[in-house]
Parts: structure tokens; sequence; C-alpha cells
């Protein structure tokens, strides 16, 4: 092959690290370049530095170090067996570039991932090897996010950690069953063993620096996962079961779903038709619900519906509303901020805004009007000193009165 | 309200003006409100004025400010108030400083006030703050700098933006701490800030020509925005809410975001076409199956001059055996195991004491592949991606058959039921279970022992009855 150049190679691998989801540079360690020798900053709060059109961030170079697979997972668009045009980046270009990057202010960090070439470990070593030179050489200290390979030594992995702002291994699937089946080189156990292993780096990390001012830091933004939706037979319930135990037993800060979507040059034991994007945001919604608003993983199951599969038309807060009836209506000025936070259409900031300004006054339909995004929504659910939704709660058809009009367009649809 | 005695130096009915230094100075604000409420005088009796602000209306207003009686008691403010308000004073809304004063007025009376979110004085109060907190954000994130060279032939770092409100100065900080050992200068058209590295210096409006136009470094960026893009999923409206158009103008990626979205579609049916197959629904019976790989089209080997070949056997046989492909002449008689290698398995079938006619045999792949040599055609192995094409219909046949042990013979077969390429001499001998609750076997293909002679391919023979016998004896098992 002729030689590519640096364009052509960030063409191919920016291409095929585009199914990686999470682009997070938020919930580090403070750091910043005064001082030091080189650039970057982290300060608590990721920035998004520029949108695609697909409606998602750019705030991390997010790219594979090759796109090169000993792999052959179906889901995948690099699998060994799939014909896209490969590259291979060197651990420098993958440096020259991030810092090209940084200094212009287009991006917050470096996201990096890799295909397996030669082995797991060699591969983990030339990732780790991208953050030592960006931290070590060049004294970098903006955001670095590094994929780490459930396959590869634990010793290298957890270098990678010393480096890293944040670590991440994928699951892939929610069950074991569409691993074995979609994913054949890959072993659930390796990796939430992998997922185990980091889990005590961070918290070996953390208490060490409770004790020693100068303990190296291990992955300050902790580590995350992903999960494709929709390419095997897992309903809704299995998936939220699946994160919730990811969440309890490894301590993730994130999980993050990835909706099926078609690839190119894709295999034929994927399912026909795409899951709809709507889906991924409802899991979305359900976590949200687990980590914000205080609903146990089973609470979000009895959103389901018969299927296992949480509703397309509402949202799942809703949809536990709906099926839990006689929990409502509510007196926003009496009833609990746990309770609160169980109305749909109350976000966390509107509770925290209601239960303060209820200490000052008794609060009408009106206030409430003033403090949440739509009124017509919370109506139904709860009590004001001039509002009683007598009638409301025992309609038959609250959902269709609740539900969005217009059904989603599907830009895509088949 | 407050009691009037202490009113000394306010006389009733006196209006007064300020006129703010700068539109972003709060500090001067706060100096002046202090003393304007120890006075007591009335947010209704001052008007604020900014630099360039008409001080017309206000010609009869004192500019001179009353000083505070000695026993003036201290003026309130909570901390909440004071974070809100220092944002809130870099608003562009000429009106922010008058609400300030007003809302530190009533702060006097009631301390809480702060807390009463539906206050209109306070809704208005935190919606400044707000505007002002995302104009900062987006300014963190969308100022671009382009690389120029400086006098000294180093690296200057230049930047041109266009904030709505007077946030500048108040986001040097964050632009020093990030950027610290690189010579920038951000330049707007409300004021310019340098940093060369250890001195900060600030510098008057500017205009957009005299930033630099361009950076070869954007060509990479921009190719990194487009690649990066997935053009499955298209949500224009995301990404207007995050990134507005006002600021599109200033950001070398976004020029490429309508030949994006107008070409997403395009590219997704592109990729549909090429990659991603678009099968109907699982044919639900052999016939439709039959019917249905005769039209199959979807990997090369569909393309070539062949016939697909069903797979054939009584639908409720405990035993299925999948091999490889069609050879030239399972493709000229249509049916499967038919050739020299088909003889050679019935021959070991029948040497073991299988019943063929009891089995389904079929094969993974249901086109013969081929290339041309004169007149004869000569075999090629199926590749990997035509074997995964190639294993919805083997799937469609089993979920119908449902047999109980399935006999794949060679490494394409293997690999049409398990995904992945295992090594036979790894794997043979010994059940594999499958997702469906049938159990698998693997072992050679017979035409492997149609390529030995000798020696090998008597060990070869023995080791393919030993397999064979293993398998019969299973089904035995089975049955019983």
């Amino acid at each position: 092959m002729a030689s590519q150049t640096i364009l052509q190679k960030l063409e191919i691998l920016a291409d095929a690290a585009k199914y990686d989801a999470s682009c997070a540079s938020s919930g580090t360690a403070k750091k910043n370049s005064l001082g030091g020798k080189g650039i970057g900053s982290t300060e608590g709060m990721g920035i998004c530095h520029a949108y695609a059109p697909d409606g998602r961030c750019i705030s991390l170079l997010k790219i594979l170090l090759t796109n090169h697979c000993v792999f052959d997972c179906h889901y995948c668009v690099n699998r060994k067996s799939s014909n896209v045009a490969r590259a291979r980046f060197t651990p420098q270009e993958v440096v020259d570039l991030t810092l090209a990057f940084y200094r212009r202010n287009y991006i917050e960090g470096l996201f990096l991932s890799s295909g397996i070439v030669k082995s797991s470990n060699h591969t983990m070593e030339q990732i780790v090897e991208v953050a030592r030179i960006l931290r070590e050489e060049h004294d970098f200290r903006g955001y670095i996010h590094l994929k780490t390979i459930p396959e590869a030594d634990a010793e290298i992995v957890h270098q990678a950690g010393l480096y890293a702002d944040r670590v991440s291994i994928n699951v892939e699937l929610p069950t074991d069953s569409g691993l074995t089946r979609l994913a054949p080189d890959k072993d659930a156990r390796q990796i939430e063993g992998a997922m185990g292993k980091v889990k005590a780096d961070l918290v070996e990390a953390k208490d060490a620096r409770k004790r020693f001012r100068h303990a190296p830091r291990f992955a300050p933004a902790g580590q995350s996962t992903q999960m494709i939706v929709g390419a095997d037979a897992a309903s809704d319930a299995d998936i939220v079961g699946k994160a919730s135990r990811l969440y309890d037993n490894f301590r993730l800060r994130r999980v993050y779903y990835s909706a099926f979507s078609p690839i190119p040059d894709a295999s034929a034991v994927l399912p026909l038709k795409r899951p709809p994007l709507i889906r991924e945001h409802r899991l979305y919604q359900s976590d949200w619900l687990m980590r914000f608003y205080g609903y146990k993983p089973t609470e979000v199951m009895q959103a389901t519906e018969a299927d296992g599969n949480l509703p397309l038309d509402i949202d799942p807060k809703l949809a536990w509303a709906l099926k839990f009836r006689e929990q409502f209506p509510l007196d926003v000025n009496r009833a609990s901020r746990e309770q609160l936070l169980r109305v749909p259409g109350l976000g966390v900031k509107a509770v925290n805004k209601i239960i303060a300004s209820r200490r000052h006054r008794n609060l009408r339909l009106d206030d409430v009007a003033l403090l949440t995004q739509s009124i017509t929504k919370v109506r139904p659910f709860i009590c004001t000193v001039d509002w009683r939704p007598i009638t409301l709660t025992d309609r038959a058809d609250l959902r269709s009165l609740l539900a969005p009009k217009s059904e989603q367009l599907e830009l895509f649809a088949a | 309200m407050r009691s009037s005695s202490s009113l000394s130096g306010v006389k009733l009915g006196t209006y007064y003006v300020v006129h703010m230094p700068e539109p972003d100075d709060f500090d001067f604000w706060r100096e002046r409100a202090r003393g304007l409420i120890q006075c007591d005088v009335p947010p209704d009796r001052i008007a604020w004025v900014e630099p360039g602000g008409s001080g017309d209306l206000f010609a009869h207003g004192k500019r001179r400010m009353p000083v505070p009686p000695k026993d003036a008691p201290p003026v309130r403010a909570n901390r909440r108030f004071v974070s809100l308000a220092r944002n809130a004073a870099l608003h562009s809304d000429p009106e922010r400083f008058a609400l300030l004063y007003r809302l530190l007025w009533r702060l006097q009376a009631n301390p809480r006030i702060m807390e009463d979110k539906a206050d209109l004085d306070i809704r208005k109060l935190e919606e400044l703050d707000k505007n002002v907190r995302r104009d900062s954000h987006k300014m963190h994130a969308f100022v671009r700098f382009r690389l120029v060279e400086d006098e000294e032939g180093g690296e200057h770092y230049v930047a041109w933006f266009e904030p709505d409100h007077h946030i500048l100065r108040a986001n040097a900080g964050f632009f020093m701490r990030r950027f610290s050992n690189m010579r920038w200068s951000i330049l707007t058209p409300r004021g310019s800030l340098h940093w060369d590295g250890e001195t900060m210096a600030e510098g008057p409006p500017a205009d957009r020509s005299d930033a630099p136009s361009g950076d070869p470094t954007e060509d990479l960026w921009r190719s990194y925005y487009a690649s990066i893009f997935n053009p499955a999923r298209l949500k224009i409206g995301a990404m207007l809410k995050e990134m507005p158009k006002k600021y599109w103008k200033n950001m070398p990626e976004a020029a490429l975001i309508p030949e994006l979205v107008a070409g997403a579609q395009k590219r997704e049916s592109a990729m549909v076409e090429k990659g991603t197959l678009e099968f109907e629904e699982r044919p639900e019976t052999l016939a439709a199956i039959d019917k249905a790989i005769h039209a199959c089209r979807k990997c090369p080997i569909g393309q070539l001059d062949n016939h697909a070949v069903m797979g054939e056997g009584p639908q409720d046989a405990a035993l299925m055996i999948v091999g490889e492909q069609p050879g030239d002449q399972e493709d000229q008689q249509g049916r499967p195991f038919v050739g020299p290698a088909g003889q050679l398995l019935d021959a070991h079938l029948e040497k073991v004491g299988i019943d063929r006619r009891t089995a389904y045999v079929t094969n993974t792949v249901k086109h013969f592949k081929y290339v041309q040599r004169g007149k004869r055609r000569i075999h090629q192995s199926p590749g990997a991606k035509e074997i995964d094409t190639c294993r919805w219909w083997i799937e469609s046949e089993r979920a119908i058959v449902q047999p109980k042990l399935i006999l794949a013979m060679g490494a394409s077969a293997a690999r049409g039921m398990l995904g992945k390429t295992v090594s036979i001499t790894k794997v043979r001998g010994e059940p594999i279970a499958l997702e469906d609750g049938s159990e698998l076997w693997v072992m050679a293909h017979p035409s492997y022992l149609l390529r030995l002679d000798g020696p090998a391919r008597e060990e070869q023979a023995r080791l393919f009855d030993a397999d064979l016998a293993a398998v019969k004896e299973r089904l035995e098992e089975l049955a019983g």
C-alpha cells in the first residue's frame, strides 16, 4: 500500500472511532498549565468544542491508533473480515495531532482506542505510549481517556490509569449469549474481571491519596463502559438490570448506550432493522432516573411494557407514574423531595426551586408554572393551594392526553 | 422600606446618575450601590449609565454622590446574591445595574428573598446570570485560534470571537490557565486580550480583519469533523440547540454542515447498499428458503454463473450435516454432496452405519465459488465475509429443521455455525453447545481426504470414521 498522509489516516481512524459514544471530559481532577512547561487544563466542567449534525458533541479528539484488528466482532466495522480501508498511526503522530488541535482550542483532549494488532499487550503498550509522550515529554495537562483492552496484562492497564483521566472497557453487549454470538473472540468474564481490576486500582489510589498527598492519581475521572443496544435480543429490562449491576459492582461513572447503527460492510448475523434512536434516548432517561432521581433498577423495570421494553412514545418516568397512579397527586407544598422527584415533568432543578420557594409562600399553580418547563405535563400529578386534579388521574385516557401528539419522524426509516 | 429618619444628605425628589467607567465593572457598581443604600436612595431615583450610553435623559440628575451618614448601618448582601450579581453585571442588558440595585435594596428588608424562586426580580437575575454563564461557556468552547508567525519568528495564536455580553475580561483567566505557555491573543468587537506567556495585556476593540484568515491545520480539523459525524443519525435540532448558527461564521468546521446534512441520507443509503443487507423477514418454510436463495445476490459468489443448491432431507431430521459449499457437480445437479466428496462421504457414512436418508444434508454457503481455468471451474474457498453473509440462510434452515445435532464438516461450516474461525484439530471429537439448545460437532471435510494419499490419507480416514462413530453414538444417546 502506498504510504498514507496524516489526513488520509485521520479520516479512516476517526471514521472508525465514531461508534464509541463517550465524549465526556468532565469530572476529573482540576489541573492547569500554570507553572508547567506545556499546555492544558481541566476545571471540572467538560467543554463541548463543536457539535456534529448527528447532535453529538465533539469534546475530544476521538480516534483509533489503528483499525487493523485480529478480532471478528460482527457489530464492529473494524472486524477482521470487514473490507474497510485500514490505517495505522504511530504514537508520535497521535501526539502531534492532539497538540495541534489542542493549541487551536478545538478539543479538550484525547480519547484513544485501538483495534488489536499483533497482541493485546502490544496494542495496549502502544496506547499507553501515546499518553506517556503527551504527559511526560510535553507536560500535557488536558484530558485523556484511554480505552483499555481486557485481554491485556493488568500491569499495562494500570500504567494507562496513571496517565489517563478516565479509562474504559466496553462490555459491548448486554447479555453473555449476545457476546458469544456477535463477539466470538471476547469473553464476558474476562471483561468483567478487567473492570474489577480497574475498580480495585481506583479504590487503592484514592485510599493512598488520603494518607499521602503526593500519591499518584489513578484515572481521577473513573471508569466507564459502553453497551450496544438493539444488536441482540436483550430487552430494556435486561439492559437496565445489567447496567445497574455494573454500576454496583464496578463503581462506574457512566454506562453509555449506543444504538446499533448500520455500519459499512456489516455482517449478516446482525438484525434487520436498526432500533429507533429514541430507544437509546429512553435508556439514557432510565439511567438518569437511577442516578439522579432515586429510582431503584427494579422500579425502572416496572415502567417497562409486557415485552420488557420501555415505551417509546412516553418517557420512563411518566410511564412509571401512570402505572402507579395511586401515589399521585402530590401536594407540592408538603411532599418530600424524594416524592416530588417522581412527578413527571419535574426535574431536579425544578424540585430544588419548589422546595426553596415554598418556605416563602404557599405555592399556587401559577407559581409552579413559573418554576417548571411545562405545567400541562405536571398538572395531573400535583395539588397546589388552588388546584386539585381530581378528574384527571382517574381518566383512562391520561396516557394519550400526555403523550406527544405527533409521531417522531424517522429520517431514515426503511 | 427602611425608615427615613437617617436621611441627611438626600433631599426628597433628588435624582442621581451613576456613570459606569466600564460596562463590566462590578466592583465600581458595588461601591456606588453601597453608598446609595446607606443614604437610603430608593431604586427609582437612580439612573445607571454605561460608557457610551445616553445620559441626556437624566440631565437633571445629580452626578455627585450623597455622603452616607457616619452611623449608617452596614449594607447586607448574602453570598448567593454577590455571586449571581457579579455575573449578571456582565450582561449586555442596559437595565442590569438597576435590577441589581433594586434587589440589593429589597435584600436589606428581607435577607431571604434570594430563596424565593417565584419572585420576578430573582427570576430576572437568574436569567441574566444564566445567559452570561452560557456565553462564557460558549466562548471557552468556540474560540478558534489560528497560528501566525510573530516578529521574532515565534508562534502566535490569534482568535477572533464575538461574544454577546461583556465577558472578555472575566474569562481571561480561563485561557491563561489553559494556554499558559503559548503566546496568544483573543480579539473581539468589545476589546482584546494578549498573553505573552507571562503577562496579560488588554487592548482596544478589534475588527475581524485584524485576525488571521486561515490556518493549514484547519483542513485536518475539518476532515476530523466530517469523519467523526455519523450520517446514520441526523439530529440537527440537537446540534443547533448547543451550537446556534450565530457562532458558525467564526468556526472553520461549520462551513461543512450543510454539505454533511445533505449528504447524510445519500451516504446511509450507499452504506446499506454496499454492506448492510436488507434481508426481509425470515422465510418460514424450506421451500421459501429454496426460492429465496436462488434469487440471492448478496455476496460476490451469488453474482457468478452458478445455481443455488438447497439442503435436502427430512424436515424433522435429528442430524444435520453441513458442508462448505456446492462443488461443480452439485452446482450442475442442484443437490448437495453428490460430487466426489459426496461419494466419499456416503461411503464412510455407510461404513459407520449412519443412514444418509435420515439426515438433513446442506451447505454453509449456498452457491459454488470458483475461478474459471479454460473449460474447468476451479473450487475457491469462500471468504469469512461470504460465510457470514450466507449464515442467514443456514440459520433459517436450522430454525425450521431444529436438529438435535449438527455435524459441521470443514472450517467453513464451523464458522457458519460459530461465527468465528476455529481449528478443527482442536475442537473435533467434542460437542459444542449452541445457543438454540442443539449441539455442534466439528470434523474434517471429506474433500480434505481426497487431497491426501498414502499413510496420511489412511490416518485421516481413520480419524474421519472415528468422528462419525462418535456422532452416531451421541445420536443414539440423544434419541434414547
